[in-house]
């Protein structure tokens, strides 16, 4: 456990001061209670007892409050047109991220769609790779070639990173059986939304794990809004934890850090001997779809703000913090100001690194490019050979 | 009669031979703009046979021996249908029986003559390949148990068990991208389509999950799959079940799209597919899965790999070059010999790869023949015949004496009665048709007085 937390904070380049909060805090376990308890289908659910440290709820804070710091950072460089095309914030959604990685490894694997930004930065990512990749630089994360739906590290155990809604599904079921072909001991998570959730593929992969027991995890991250369409005017059953029908399921508050890590470690355990299960987290995302969308048209300011008093998953893990006083409100503000700054640093840094040499317009068509021409708009006056 | 430059346009009416010197120095001894077939040399012999791929010499005089060994391999290569074509095609003109028979007789000593169908040669592809590397597992439906819907993978599931021969539900998006997925991981993935028909409800996975993954990465996620099965008109399956999809996967930045013809091409290109690290679309044929090829001693080890990206001639010729894939390279070598008793030499290419299309073996045809005839079984509207005569306009436009031709499949969907079937597909008189059309001989003037 403390591993993986330093593992994970070896490249957030903790400044001095958090760095000293976080290595001196304790490690000695907490058991703190989820929230809301676990709704089950055709498995009994976990307890409601989560394990925990001070150390772990600190690390849990700092790295939500920079995943939702970067989200703010990349909206108003969305408007500032230094980012462009597509961009899905995840904001709001924070909890999903961070529980997971605190129940799995990196040779666990993790796949998403296009809401991708903080996970990658839970799988290892950097600021400076994200942000240059959003703004199409050549150090970004897919050295700009591919944009915030594509960010990849799969020395990390992410996958992406896809703009076709469902795909995710089946191609995290594959990952799942190469590791059971492979003999690894390790699983996949899958993450789709409740707008994919009605996607027959996923129901085509998912028969398809159950019957060959392939170690899937099948995450819905339900915001309860497919782009602008609410859930019930979507599906017929809004019960996603239950759509798997003989694959059990468990509802979980995606909200809430410490439930979600319990129902991962969870899923794990399960999917290693038993084969597939479906985890719904209830979440939510503050912005709208995409930077498109104002996100308003179809919700209410109240249920947004609502959201955000009640439920927000930073605060609820700030709030623990000072309950348990692990650490005193200038220290939490502090380390909020440090993240702040080392997200602005991060973005000044990544406005200097230049666009990609035109030449990369022709790498990685193939690995193997076997030496022939490729053209580009103009054939005459643009060709290169792939290498 | 004279012609008095290689473009202009004349119709010839089929006069005596007059020897005629081109610009640039070839010399035709053909009636109208064509030359002689019968000009074909030992070595065209030797490159447009598949029975012998390296070279060699022939053979000291020893006509008895040479007759008999003749005889022998006739006999053999009869069934195959291989030479019957390059006797006929020699038959009526410079060359003697004498001189092919040398030849022959030279090929039998330097190789054995084996046959196989083009299914063994998957089969014997694949279970090489498994064997070799154990990341390789094939998925499909009635891959395992069934022994293969067309029997391709026909004891592979006794051989290496259900967890690298897997038989899947009829679900192609979701096996497709599990696939994907599975070779995102590092295994290699063979996935093979019933038909690529079905291939459609899949398409996603194929292009944007698979094609595109290494470049929207930088690299980090390459994919190395295979998606292969049978492709193009079977025989009266209707219009669901008869589509040619090589140029809608040709068209993709990032596929690799193989056509094989023969046994030689079906195991060579399998294998280099499978050892291939970028996503592979193999297009098979239904038809060609019984019919059998000769094949070396070379193609049937186990190490033998064909080169992606490189087109075969089949068959060399002087006047007009026909390019054909898949079982169109079949009606391309007849239509060859129909033309080559009228005195037309036909140069046959077999494409082998649609994607990256030997672009260079074309245009250096062309500009040797001057004239191009393009052959496919799908759609005309965007078809690779559209491309390679967009690329031969492009690179070799001043060789050309006669405009391009393209014979495809009908722009209809395939009907099912077998005559309007038959109309929707080209034959070989099509081929020949077109051929002659780029050598200015209307077919109305054949006939005799």
């Amino acid at each position: 456990m403390a591993m993986a937390l330093t593992r994970r904070n070896l490249h957030l380049l903790c400044p001095i001061f958090s760095a000293r909060l976080l290595t001196t805090a304790s490690t000695s376990p907490i058991t703190i209670e989820t929230s809301l308890p676990f709704t089950a289908h055709n498995i009994d659910p976990p307890s409601r007892s989560v394990q925990t440290s001070p150390q772990e709820l600190l690390s849990f804070f700092r790295d939500m409050a920079l995943m939702r710091r970067m989200e703010i950072a990349a909206d108003s460089l969305y408007k500032a047109k230094l980012i462009r095309g597509f961009c899905h914030l995840y904001d709001g959604q924070e909890a999903v991220a961070i529980g997971m990685e605190a129940a799995i490894t990196r040779k666990d694997c993790i796949i998403t769609a296009y809401r991708d930004h903080c996970l990658f930065l839970g799988r290892g990512g950097t600021l400076l790779e994200a942000f240059a990749e959003l703004m199409g630089r050549k150090d970004g994360c897919s050295k700009g070639k591919g944009g915030s739906m594509h960010f990849y590290k799969k020395d990390g155990g992410f996958y992406g990173g896809h703009g076709i809604v469902g795909a995710q599904i089946p191609l995290g079921c594959g990952l799942a059986f190469a590791q059971k072909y492979s003999k690894d001991d390790n699983v996949s998570f899958m993450m789709y939304g409740d707008g994919a959730a009605n996607q027959g593929q996923l129901f085509e992969a998912l028969n398809m794990a159950a019957l060959w027991d392939l170690p899937a995890i099948l995450v819905c991250e339900n915001n309860h809004y497919g782009m602008g369409t609410a859930e019930w005017r979507a599906a017929k059953s809004p019960a996603y934890f239950k759509r798997g029908d003989y694959v059990p399921g468990l509802k979980v508050d995606g909200m809430d850090a410490l439930a979600v890590k319990q129902a991962c470690k969870f899923a794990k355990e399960h999917a290693l001997k038993n084969g597939p299960i479906i985890l719904e987290m209830d979440t939510y995302r503050y912005h709208g779809h995409s930077m498109s969308d104002p996100g308003s048209t179809y919700r209410t300011r109240d249920e947004i703000s609502g959201i955000r008093q009640e439920r927000d998953p930073v605060e609820r893990v700030r709030k623990l913090i000072l309950a348990h006083d692990i650490a005193t409100e200038k220290e939490m503000k502090d380390n909020e100001k440090e993240v702040r700054k080392e997200v602005d640093e991060a973005i000044a840094k990544a406005k200097e690194i230049p666009s990609p040499d035109p030449s990369e317009l022709f790498t990685n068509v193939y690995v193997k490019g076997l030496g022939v021409e490729a053209f580009g708009a103009d054939r005459k006056e643009l060709r290169a050979v792939l290498p | 009669m004279h012609r008095a430059a290689p473009r202009q346009r004349q119709e010839h009416n089929g006069e005596q031979a007059v020897p005629h010197r081109y610009t640039d120095g070839r010399v035709s001894t053909q009636r109208g703009g064509c030359s002689n077939s019968g000009s074909i040399t030992e070595e065209g012999m030797h490159k447009s046979s598949p029975l012998n791929p390296t070279l060699k010499r022939s053979s000291p005089n020893g006509s008895t021996l040479s007759r008999f060994l003749f005889w022998e391999l006739y006999r053999e290569a009869d069934m195959l249908g291989v030479l019957r074509r390059e006797v006929a095609c020699q038959g009526a003109h410079a060359w003697g029986l004498e001189q092919g028979l040398r030849v022959i007789a030279s090929r039998a000593l330097s190789s054995s003559a084996k046959a196989m169908t083009v299914r063994d040669a998957l089969n014997s592809a694949l279970d090489e390949e498994m064997s070799a590397d154990p990341k390789v597992f094939v998925m499909g439906e009635e891959v395992g148990e069934y022994q293969g819907a067309y029997k391709i993978t026909k004891g592979l599931l006794d051989k290496y068990g259900p967890e690298r021969v897997l038989d899947a539900p009829i679900t192609e998006a979701g096996f497709a991208g599990i696939g994907v997925g599975a070779a995102y991981y590092g295994l290699r993935p063979v996935i093979e389509f019933m038909t690529f028909n079905f291939s459609m409800q899949a398409i996603d996975h194929i292009i944007n999950s698979a094609a595109k993954s290494n470049y929207m990465s930088s690299g980090q996620i390459s994919v190395p799959i295979v998606f292969r099965g049978p492709d193009g008109a079977a025989a009266g399956v209707g219009a669901q079940h008869s589509q040619c999809y090589a140029a809608w996967f040709g068209a993709c930045p990032g596929l690799k799209v193989l056509t094989p013809y023969s046994s030689e091409d079906a195991r060579g290109l399998l294998k280099a597919a499978i050892r291939d690290p970028d996503p592979v679309v193999f297009l098979e044929n239904e038809l060609l899965y019984g019919e059998s090829f000769p094949v070396s001693a070379e193609v049937l080890d186990s190490s033998f790999c064909l080169p992606i990206g490189k087109a075969k001639i089949e068959r060399e010729g002087k006047d007009v070059t026909i390019t054909a894939f898949s079982k169109m390279v079949g009606y391309a070598l007849q239509a060859g010999d129909i033309l080559a008793k009228e005195g037309i030499s036909a140069e046959v290419i077999n494409l082998r790869s649609i994607r990256p299309l030997d672009r260079a073996a074309i245009n250096a045809s062309v500009r040797k023949t001057n004239r191009l005839v393009t052959v496919e079984e799908g759609f005309p509207q965007h078809g690779v015949g559209a491309e390679i005569c967009a690329s031969v306009l492009e690179d070799s436009f001043e060789y050309l004496d006669a405009a391009v031709e393209r014979i495809s499949g009908a722009d209809v969907p395939m009907p099912y009665a077998a005559n309007l079937e038959r109309m929707a597909v080209p034959q070989v008189e099509d081929i020949v048709r077109a051929a002659k059309r780029t050598c200015y001989r209307s077919t109305a003037l054949a006939a005799t007085a």
